[in-house]
Parts: structure tokens; sequence; C-alpha cells
């Protein structure tokens, strides 16, 4: 039996993403989302020219787990900032990484703007249904009927109103250029996340106009579930208020074909 | 550079131009907006960044973003909307990237009017956002000082990776009259070491304000006291007029200083010793020098646009010493100088009460009700 065959990596920790252990609960896919981007960086070769924004919320020390320069914003305001980067620094690409109280709470102006100027720059926006570093309180992705720690009797829609298709809101504006919604709570889903959070850089570096991509996630912890549940809480109960869907392509996106 | 008629708002926005002003983010509020529109065309028309935010609390998040690439930035608005950038303001102090802030003052609370006021001192002056830091804080009482202080506050930004701010009103905002800009200076790209550009080459850096272990959070603290500290020894500014040998000194800054000035030169001139003393730098404040006229004059009064804001400093530098006495006018009015002129005659031809409250003996005599 031949012993010499050559050694073939094909699996390892990405460039773009540090050797530390992530301050997330077990079964939370924050880590998954954060790997897919850290691929993302390595496969363009971006990290040395990319600047991330990191917001208020779980993922506030993002900062830590991706190895390029990073800065901190205020809660919402990562799309304000990200834009005040970008202006100054064109050629360079900027990302934010957002939660879903951070982006469709008290940040959906910046969002809306920064999606209506056209802002280069590309968002990651995880949506979980609640407010995960306070403890799981209503968010406005929250379902209607779902409990939370703010809502303990289930959202009810006649006093809390209804949640927000923030993908869906975004695509409406022209100065979008790529949104998308994808999911994590499968293998397949996690390939297509892949792909959209490639296409939405790839946006970026072709001045495309503002990419975003909204990552259904799960919180076990706050949702009172094992990660296992919480992956088929997530496909039965949020695909069908968030459908996975292609909500805004630029042509010159669609042509492109990512191997 | 010859002189010329130039309004006070875009004065200072053209200064900040030649200063080198690499990005300007802001948006429209009166008495401020001829900074903004000033600034629209000036700015891409020079290739340099020009954006109007959808808010003042995206207004000062985009130049947070663009200061942490070690850009030469600024926002300029008045009281309301400042209100609305207090955020911006403490995270960019607690992140210590430099960072220019022009206030055109207007009357308050509330949505309140349009007209000049004094009534953000304490706000600006005492913080300016939540948390343990202190703003650089400069106050203008002409349009040449607010070209001046305004290129001087990018200087200080930068030299002590601070907020400054440029406290100026709707009435310094608004005047036209003749003043001297600076000439051009190319944008000049700084590199400094703790810049966010991209980690070519080089280690990646990160900039944030949060220090979630008490004792980082405390050693920044100290750090940014420690700058306090030199900004303290190094940065204090005032004017003083007819001090010499003034009995009675009179203490106020921008425009109520100015009109207070008026009235000392017509109070000079029916040979009455009283002099103006007038604090530039509002943080820091000129506490000693203002001690040091305390043990000369007789009497001291405060004039301001505002209910006797600066007035706690002056009574915190005088310690007691000689009899304060406070006049103000409020609401976006601006006092007359015979209005004041009228105060030092009385005050000069007066016993002063000791220990009186000068806010309550003002109210008394202005007649106002309920007091």
């Amino acid at each position: 039996m031949d012993t010499n065959l050559p050694a073939e990596i094909v699996y390892q920790r990405p460039q773009a993403f540090t050797e530390v252990t992530t301050h997330y609960c077990p079964g939370c896919t924050h880590g998954v989302a954060h790997r897919l981007v850290a691929e993302v960086l390595d496969e363009m070769n971006l990290r040395e020219r990319t600047i991330g924004v990191a917001s208020v919320g779980c993922s506030v020390f993002a900062y830590n787990y991706f190895d390029c320069d990073f800065v901190e914003a205020a809660h919402g305001r990562a799309p304000a900032m990200a834009t005040g980067i970008k202006r100054v620094l064109p050629e360079r690409v900027v990302f934010t990484y957002q939660g879903d109280g951070d982006l469709a709470s008290i940040g959906m102006a910046e969002i809306v703007h920064a999606a209506a100027r056209g802002e280069n720059i590309t968002v990651i926006f995880i949506n979980n249904a609640n407010y995960g570093m306070t403890g799981g309180q209503m968010a406005p992705t929250t379902l209607p009927g779902q409990k939370t720690t703010s809502s303990p009797l289930g959202r009810d829609v006649e006093q809390m109103g209804f949640p927000i298709r923030t993908a869906e809101l975004l695509a409406t504006l022209e100065g979008a250029g790529y949104v998308v919604r994808r999911s994590l709570h499968d293998p397949k889903n996690i390939r297509l996340a892949k792909k959209a959070l490639r296409l939405a850089f790839e946006a970026q570096v072709r001045g495309l106009g503002f990419s975003l991509v909204e990552l259904l996630s799960t919180c076990p912890t706050n949702w009172g579930l094992s990660p296992l549940q919480a992956l088929h809480w997530l496909e039965e109960r949020m695909i069908p208020v968030f459908p996975l869907e292609d909500f805004k392509v630029s042509p010159a996106l669609s042509q492109l074909r990512i191997s | 550079m010859p002189r010329e008629l130039l309004k006070g708002n875009v004065a200072t926005a053209e200064a900040a131009i030649r200063a080198g002003l690499e990005a300007y983010f802001g948006y429209p509020i009166t008495p401020q907006t001829e900074l903004l529109e000033w600034f629209s065309e000036r700015m891409p028309a020079l290739g340099r960044t020009f954006l109007q935010a959808e808010s003042e609390l995206a207004a000062i998040n985009m130049v947070y973003g663009a200061a942490c690439t070690g850009a030469r930035v600024m926002t300029s608005s008045s009281s309301p909307g400042v209100s609305l950038m207090m955020e911006g303001i403490s995270y960019i102090a607690g992140t210590e990237v430099p960072v220019v802030l022009v206030d055109v003052m207007r009357g308050g609370p509330g949505l309140g009017n349009i007209a000049p006021s004094q009534g953000d001192y304490n706000q600006i002056v005492r913080g300016g956002g939540h948390g343990d830091f202190r703003p650089i804080v400069l106050a203008p009482a002409s349009v040449q000082e607010s070209i001046d202080l305004t290129v001087l506050a990018f200087d200080l930004a930068e030299k002590y990776r601070a907020i400054v701010i440029v406290l100026t009103d709707g009435s310094l905002g608004q005047m036209m009259e003749p003043a001297e800009l600076p000439p051009m200076q190319p944008v000049k790209r700084r590199q400094p070491d703790w810049a966010v550009t991209g980690a070519e080459g080089r280690e990646r850096r990160i900039l944030s304000s949060i220090y979630l272990s008490p004792e980082e959070e405390e050693v920044t603290n100290f750090r940014l006291l420690q700058r306090w500290n030199q900004i303290e020894a190094n940065e204090i500014r005032y004017k003083e007029y007819f001090l010499d040998d003034a009995e009675l000194v009179l203490v106020g800054f921008g425009t109520a200083g100015r009109v207070a000035l008026s009235a000392v030169r017509a109070a000079r001139a029916e040979g009455i010793p009283v002099g103006l003393f007038r604090p530039i730098s509002l943080n820091p404040y000129p506490f000693e020098a203002i001690k040091d006229l305390s043990s000369r004059a007789r009497a001291m009064l405060v004039v301001e646009m505002n209910s006797g804001q600066m007035l706690e400093d002056v009574l915190l530098a005088v310690s007691g010493k000689v009899p304060v006495e406070f006049f103000g006018r409020l609401g976006g009015m601006v006092p007359f100088p015979d209005e004041v002129l009228a105060e030092i005659r009385r005050l000069a031809h007066e016993p002063v009460a000791p220990n009186g409250n000068p806010r309550r003996s003002w109210m008394k005599r202005m007649a106002i009700a309920g007091n």
C-alpha cells in the first residue's frame, strides 16, 4: 500500500479569523456567520484592505475575532460610522456586522439612509428574533406570539406591532445593489449563505452600491431550547415569516459565477 | 491675505477648509445652515468629502468613523442638533480620536427659537455626553476669532486626540464684518499610529470606546485626565481689556463679552474705572486669572446670554473674595450695551452687597415676578 500520498489541506482556520475562543453561547450561529465572513475575506484576498465595524449586541466583540482593522460603533450607528470611513477611504472594503435590535430598531434610520444613498458598504445582518445580549427581550424581528422576557405572554401584535422584514424593506431602495436573506440552520443553507456573503463583498468591490445579507440565526440560550431544537425552531417558525430569497440583485452580479 | 467682509458661519466654514479639512458631515439647522451650504459647494469642488446626513445623530457618527482613519474631519450644528450629537461626542472622547464641532447656539430649552443664546454653556462645558471626560471648548467673540479658533481647534484636537467644540451663537454666525482668512493648506493625511486604515503589512488595529473591565476603564479615565492636565497647563486662553486699573471687572464670553466691551468703553469715557475679562477657552477655564483679578478688584459683574451658567465658574474662582453680581438676557435676547452700562454705573456708585445671591438680586432688579 502506498503511504506516500501527498497531504492536502481541505479545511483549516481562515487567515482572517483570529485564534481566540469566542464568547458566544453553545449552539449560537454567530460563530458560523463569523467564519463565513472570514472565509470570504480570505478567498477575495481582502483581509489587509478591510475595515470592519462592530455593533452593539452579542456581536459587540466581533472585532476580537477578525484579523483585520476594526472599529466599534455606538448602538445602531454602524452604517453611519461605516459611511464616514468609506467616504474618506473609498478604496478600502468596509463592512458592518449588526444584530436585529441594533439594525432594525435603534439603527433603522442609519441603515435605511445608508441603503438609500447607495453607500458602497457591506452589511451582515444577524436576525435571531430577539435581543440576545441583554437577555432575550422582544426585538423588531420577534415573531407574533413569540415569548420573550419583555413579551412574557407572547408578542401581541395588537399592542406590540408586527415583525419587520428588513431585507424586503431595504430592497425597495434604488441605492441597494444586493439584498438577500439566507439562513444558518443546516449545511446546505450555510453554503448558500457563504455564497451570498461572497456576492455581497463582490458587489462592494465592484462599486455596485449597498449590499446586505440577512442571516436567520439561532439563539438557544434565550429561546430556551437546545441547540438542535433551536435549529428546528428557526426552520419551522422563522422561515415562514422571513422567506429566504433574493430581494435585489444588481444585474452585474447575477452574471457573476462563483466557484 | 486681504481683509474681506465675511459672514460668521461662512468664514468659519472657509477657515476649516483652508485648515485642510478633509471631510464634513452635517445636517441643516438654523442658525448654522450656512456652514453646511458652504461646505456642500466648496468641498466637492476641491475633491474633498461633503455629505448631508439623515440626522445629527448620523452626522456625528459619520464624523466618528472618518476620524478613526486619521482624517481631519468636522461637523457643525446648533443647540437642538448638538443635543442629538451628545452620544457621538462621548464615543469620540472614549475612543480618543480628534474631531472638531462647531455649535452655533440658539435659544432654548426644547425647540426654543433661532435667536442667539448662550444657554448651552453647561451642556457643552460641563461635559457633552455621558462619561468621565472633558471636551476642549473655545468661544469666539468676532468673525475673525471664529476663523482663528476654528483653525486652532483642529491642531488642538489632533495634538490631544480630543473633541474640540467651537462654541459660538446665532449672532456671531449671522453677522458680517471684515476679517482675514488664513492661506489655503492642502489636505495632509496624517498617518497616526492608531488610525484604522486597513491592516496592510502591519498588525491589525482596533478603535473602540469599550473597556468592559472597570480596571481598564479606570486606566483609560486616568489617561484622559492626564491629558486634561496638560491641556489645563497649556491651553488656557482669555483676553483682558482695561484691567490695569479696573476697580470693577466685567466677565463675559462670546457675544455677551463683546456687548460688555462696548459698555466698558462707554463707562471708561465717563471716567469709571472698569475693565473686561473675556474667557476664550471655556474649558479649560481661566480660574487662576480670575482669582488673581479678584484680589485686585472691588467687585465683579458677570454678563451672559443665559441665566448665569458661567457665573458658577466665576464664583468658584473668586471664592467669596469680592462681591460678584450678574446680568443676563435669556431666551435668545441679546443685551444692549446700554443695559450693561446701567449696571456698571450702579455698581460704580452704590455699595455692593458682599454676600448676596447674584442671580436672585439680578432678578429683583429686573423686577421678575415670583422672586
